[in-house]
């Protein structure tokens, strides 16, 4: 590991930041289906993957902790809607099975990409963190993928639920690729993945998904990261709800 | 299901003969073998009841997810939350080796038909309520889970070895928390007595009436399917969570408990007018857990259609 300038430094902690918060949201998300699902298979098989999300997640945030000793749990249960880094796909509020297979499948191309990439970064504990989360995130875009085909391909009632998924998601995926600003330190130093050569390679492998699936990307021009809906503060009261009532307690 | 039943309409004296020297012998009885047509019914209402309790109980618990105060906590209640799913599915799983469908029983289930645990229709109010099911409620459950385990019918004793290794982790994460309290703030051992007074009775009585007024246990223990009566069971789950309870200096909402000669935890009189105003859904969350279940269900149909729909498509173009 070589030694990082402050800049590199401050480029880490905000995209570490940015990706925790992503699959903080998106696991809580997926976790309002646990006991709700359509079948028993899919309580199971989503709850998993919001386990992987959040486990995720959780490393990002010990990671960030390593640079600047911050403590996950604050970070998590003691920021405002203004604090969060997400991208507002991921706290979009969870909808039908439709839009949350539509979500969960553009969300793990493009997290599997990144991580695919960030196994090569010069930061080494990042580019492990990577390579682990990787082996589940496989799994997980498996998953979706066959979802999103079965959906698009089955009645035309669940097609129209498909296609008017994608059409309300398909702007904020994209903005999951806008550039962050105080991260090129990072990206020229081979730190961290260029979002841009990332979306270069999303957008060919879920397009074609798409075609085959018989589904049209729409035309959108991408919801910039910053940019949060009224969604957040409601999901963070929940959230943090419990922590924030008892504000001394610091251990649960 | 009827149709297996009709078929067994028949049975011989040797036959029965032979199946209670096998049970005798302790010998599993396994999906393929011949038994009587009431073995079968009484294993598949047990078995359904069982699963059901599973997908219900995946509800109180469930609702705090969203509010885990910690990303561990969050993390393992995500985590026991599907366990029971899981469980759901694999006793279903049993169930049908008995010729039932999973349909027919998940439709009893949500028209109200069939039972599940009356334990799931108590409401959880706080967030120390998660650690005190999973200390209580898991706790009661693994009594009876490893009698079952012990059972006469293979697919079923073999589900409970699996359901029970799970159920201990459930156990253990739910003491952890309640003993973290107990030892913690003012506030956290406020939450922590307040969820024990709320629980304890309910536990107790979740094990089911006392052996005297238990309509199927003569012919449940005569075929191994219960090796153990509930007052046994009970008495069990009294010797080893009473002192644990109270050495954290928690109060237990029975006045009249006290120890033996022996050693056992004797508890006072038990209000089986609740339990049983709780199993016929007139005091507790039966009609809640009840219209979440079919909302779920209802939501989902149109999903399962898709699922049906892209199968045969899939079906067909193999065919092609």
């Amino acid at each position: 590991m070589t030694d990082l300038t402050s800049e590199q430094t401050q480029a880490l902690i905000l995209r570490l930041t940015v990706l925790a918060d992503d699959e903080l949201l998106l696991s809580h998300r997926d976790a309002e289906w646990t006991g709700h699902a359509p079948i028993l298979e899919e309580d199971i098989a989503l709850a998993n993957i919001a386990q992987d999300e959040l486990g995720h997640a959780m490393g990002w945030l010990d990671l960030r902790k390593t640079l600047d000793g911050s403590d996950p749990d604050g970070l998590a249960f003691r920021r405002g809607p203004d604090e969060f880094r997400n991208s507002a796909l991921t706290e979009l509020p969870k909808g039908d099975w439709a839009f949350t297979m539509v979500r969960q499948y553009l969300f793990d191309a493009y997290e599997a990409l990144w991580q695919d990439a960030a196994k090569a970064s010069t930061h080494t504990p990042l580019a492990q963190a990577a390579a682990l989360a990787l082996r589940e995130e496989r799994f997980h875009l498996q998953h979706t993928a066959a979802w999103v085909e079965r959906l698009a391909l089955g009645t035309p009632e669940s097609e129209r639920r498909t296609r008017a998924a994608l059409q309300a998601v398909w702007p904020y995926a994209l903005g999951l690729f806008e550039p962050l600003e105080g991260e090129q330190a990072g990206i020229e130093a081979g730190l961290l993945p260029d979002p841009t050569q990332i979306k270069a390679r999303w957008l060919p492998l879920v397009t074609a998904h798409l075609t085959r699936c018989g589904l049209t990307p729409p035309g959108a021009e991408p919801v910039a990261r910053g940019t949060h809906t009224e969604h957040l503060a409601l999901l963070l009261a929940e959230f943090q709800g419990v922590n924030r009532q008892y504000a001394e307690m610091t251990a649960w | 299901m009827t149709a297996t039943l009709k078929t067994q309409a028949a049975e011989t004296a040797e036959q029965h003969a032979a199946f209670e020297a096998r049970i005798v012998r302790g010998e599993k009885i396994e999906p393929g073998d011949w038994m009587p047509a009431e073995y079968r019914r009484q294993l598949i209402r047990m078995i359904s009841q069982h699963a059901h309790s599973e997908v219900v109980g995946m509800l109180p618990e469930g609702e705090w997810i969203s509010r885990a105060p910690s990303l561990r906590r969050k993390l393992i209640l995500m985590a026991k939350v599907q366990d029971e799913a899981g469980h759901g599915q694999y006793l279903y799983h049993a169930a049908e080796t008995l010729g039932a469908a999973r349909e027919e029983l998940v439709d009893a289930l949500l028209s109200g038909k069939a039972k599940y645990s009356s334990i799931f229709n108590y409401p959880t109010e706080s967030w120390a309520d998660v650690g005190m099911i999973g200390w209580l409620v898991d706790g009661a459950a693994i009594k009876n889970q490893t009698m079952l385990a012990g059972c006469s019918y293979g697919p079923y004793s073999r589900a409970m070895v699996r359901i029970c290794s799970e159920e201990t982790f459930h156990h253990k994460q739910g003491k952890e928390m309640i003993v973290q309290y107990a030892q913690g703030t003012p506030e956290q051992r406020a939450l922590a007595q307040d969820a024990l007074t709320r629980w304890w009775w309910p536990s107790v009585m979740m094990l089911g009436p006392h052996d005297k007024d238990s309509t199927n246990s003569g012919v449940m223990s005569n075929w191994g399917i219960k090796t153990k009566s509930n007052d046994q069971v009970r008495q069990e789950y009294l010797n080893e969570h009473v002192p644990e309870l109270l050495e954290l200096g928690l109060t237990l909402p029975d006045a009249d408990l006290h120890q033996d000669a022996d050693g056992n935890w004797i508890h006072g009189p038990i209000n089986w007018d609740e339990f049983w105003a709780v199993v016929k859904g007139q005091m507790g969350l039966n009609k809640e857990r009840l219209a979440t279940r079919n909302a779920a269900h209802d939501d989902g149909a149109w999903v399962r259609e898709a699922m049906l729909a892209y199968g045969e498509r899939q079906r067909a173009q193999a065919a092609d």
